[in-house]
């Protein structure tokens, strides 16, 4: 697979509450939007960790309507995310307030949501995607991220493993 | 003696200001003197000196004593340790988006113009 040098996710921290995520893909906007807020589409990018399924992936992606998803591990772990849409303004634009649902690992349920803001956005067939999650506090942004360097990034580093072997496959079998 | 979390909120402190990136830019090349630093910038010298401090208290540059200009020089460490932090982070965004990618060339090859839900169970297992 050939990717062009932009489409790299680029994380940047605008202020002590906010975490800014940018990335580019080569789809138009529409569809871009279609994998965000179809269901069956959005499951398939959004949690294929391997050794966990994702039981539960429900939206109902309106202004006010909710949302719960939720990862199950192979020994009965599970966590996720709940929320409501805010605003809905396809395929410009989605609003979230979220809650972190601790599942079977347990931990303090933050008391105001995380606001998670989507804007899609194409110029010349690639749809740049900017995201901005606001915490409630700054600590809870910090233990968010860091939540990436003990159990979760064991989980994404295979699914990054994964990937890698799967286009280096893709590489090996293009080139023959 | 700052703890992890503090050198952490001091480093990106320090590389929240547009200015200071492009001290560290700069120094990412080589020492430079305050006179140096301050040069490309529409800046005072004492200024420049005051994005120094702040960008030495957070440990990403230091003052070489001995020589004579006491040029500053670019501290890789705290900036790989910020660096880390964030890139482990940004990895996990990036393997999901990886997974989005995958997912939307797979859709448009199905129906280049009108995109729809495939019947199809996906090529690899996940």
């Amino acid at each position: 697979m050939t990717t062009p040098s932009n489409t790299t996710t680029q994380v940047s921290l605008p202020s002590d509450t906010e975490v800014h995520v940018t990335r580019d893909f080569k789809a138009p906007r529409a569809l871009v939007w279609q994998a965000h807020t179809d269901p069956a589409l959005f499951q398939r990018w959004i949690g294929g960790y391997p050794g966990w399924t994702m039981p539960v992936c429900e939206m109902d992606v309106r202004p006010g309507g909710k949302y719960r998803w939720r990862w199950r591990s192979e020994d009965g772990n599970e966590f996720g995310f709940y929320g409501e849409f805010r605003e809905v303004d396809a395929p410009d634009k989605m609003v979230q307030a979220e809650f972190y649902d601790p599942g079977t690992f347990g931990g303090a349920m933050p008391t105001t949501p995380t606001v998670t803001s989507t804007k899609f956005t194409e110029q010349n067939g690639i749809t740049t995607l900017v995201v901005v999650i606001t915490y409630g506090t700054k600590d809870e942004r910090d233990a968010a991220i860091s939540t990436g360097m003990t159990d979760g990034m064991e989980i994404s580093y295979a699914r990054l493993d994964a990937l890698v072997a799967e286009q280096q496959g893709e590489a090996t079998a293009e080139s023959v | 003696m700052m703890t992890a979390a503090e050198r952490l909120d001091a480093t990106f402190a320090a590389l929240a200001d547009s200015t200071r990136r492009a001290i560290l830019a700069r120094l990412a090349q080589g020492g430079a003197s305050v006179a140096e630093l301050a040069e490309p910038f529409a800046m005072s010298q004492p200024a420049i000196s005051k994005h120094l401090k702040v960008l030495e208290h957070a440990g990403l540059i230091s003052t070489v004593q001995d020589a004579q200009r006491r040029p500053r020089k670019i501290e890789g460490a705290r900036l790989g340790e910020a660096t880390a932090w964030l890139e482990e982070y940004r990895q996990f965004w990036e393997s999901r988006y990886s997974a989005l990618d995958e997912l939307l060339s797979e859709l448009q090859a199905k129906s280049p113009t009108k995109p729809a839900k495939s019947k199809r169970p996906p090529r690899r297992t996940r």
